[in-house]
């Protein structure tokens, strides 16, 4: 599997999505804040979040005795980089193209 | 919720795997030649020892894009700091503070942490940890949340970028 691949496999389910929603909110959380606000095991919001960490969408820090999850972003940015800004920069041009068509047509 | 972990909160971290040696994702983090070419295109200059000084100088381009947006002007040294710990091509602490903006520069010094750890051959992780204690507008323009006011993308752009140029031999803008 490539990173891509790994980010959108993590970004398909709508828990994981939920936990990186909780984490933009307010980041650096614990495991057990993060189980308080889903109805699931904490085995099972372990699997979620080791999915996000193998992604490269979550990062653990320790702190004291606490590991917290942070979101990184970077990700989602490369993701952006790759597939959206490509996809827009495309839409944009047809659009210019449009427009000095039409006014080519004016003249 | 009050917990220990409040001061979380106020930590940013970011990680990217980059398909490069820990030398030269030190060297394109510490050296003009680099710095230029990635991110804000900034041209920084570290005395890469304990208390040594860390700055940023303002780029052209930088200079010419603000002056176009009718903003105040540039700067010459945009940003500013101490280097607290250096380990090449491993770790360096440094402080690091904003003076593009009059707020962030009142909120004073923050503290960047760069770890370089090499997972494979030719294959490192980096991972920044940006401790903005007590300065939320400069975790606000770093974290890209100002983004649509022209302020760039923060951290997340400028270590994409950082993954392109070296790997690609290219950066986005290049």
């Amino acid at each position: 599997m490539t990173d891509d691949d790994r980010v959108f496999k993590a970004l398909a389910d709508p828990t994981r999505r939920f936990l990186l929603d909780r984490l933009f909110e307010r980041d650096g959380r614990t495991l057990s804040e993060l189980e308080s606000e889903l109805d699931m095991t904490r085995f099972g919001v372990m699997k979620h979040l080791r999915v996000l960490e193998d992604a490269g969408l979550v990062v653990t820090r320790r702190s004291g005795r606490e590991k917290l999850h942070f979101l990184n972003p970077v990700p989602i940015r490369l993701i952006h980089d790759r597939w959206i800004d490509k996809y827009r920069e495309r839409q944009v041009s047809a659009l210019a193209d449009l427009k000095t068509e039409l006014e080519e047509e004016m003249a | 919720m009050t917990t220990g972990t409040e001061t979380a909160v106020t930590t940013q971290v970011y990680r990217v795997y980059i398909k490069a040696t820990p030398e030269a994702i030190w060297d394109a983090i510490t050296k003009p030649e680099w710095s230029e070419r990635y991110g804000y295109g900034g041209r920084v200059e570290y005395d890469l020892r304990p208390g040594g000084a860390y700055r940023v100088f303002a780029s052209d381009d930088m200079k010419r894009a603000r002056a176009e947006m009718g903003g105040a002007p540039t700067p010459d040294v945009i940003v500013d700091g101490e280097v607290v710990e250096s380990d090449p091509p491993r770790r360096l602490v440094q402080t690091w503070r904003m003076l593009m903006d009059p707020q962030t520069e009142a909120e004073g010094f923050t503290r960047l942490t760069y770890e370089i750890v090499e997972t494979g051959p030719g294959v490192s992780k980096l991972t920044v940890t940006h401790d903005l204690e007590g300065a939320p507008r400069l975790a606000l323009f770093v974290g890209g949340g100002m983004e649509s006011d022209g302020a760039g993308g923060g951290w997340s752009e400028v270590f994409s970028d950082l993954k392109t140029l070296l790997e690609t031999g290219r950066g986005m803008r290049e």
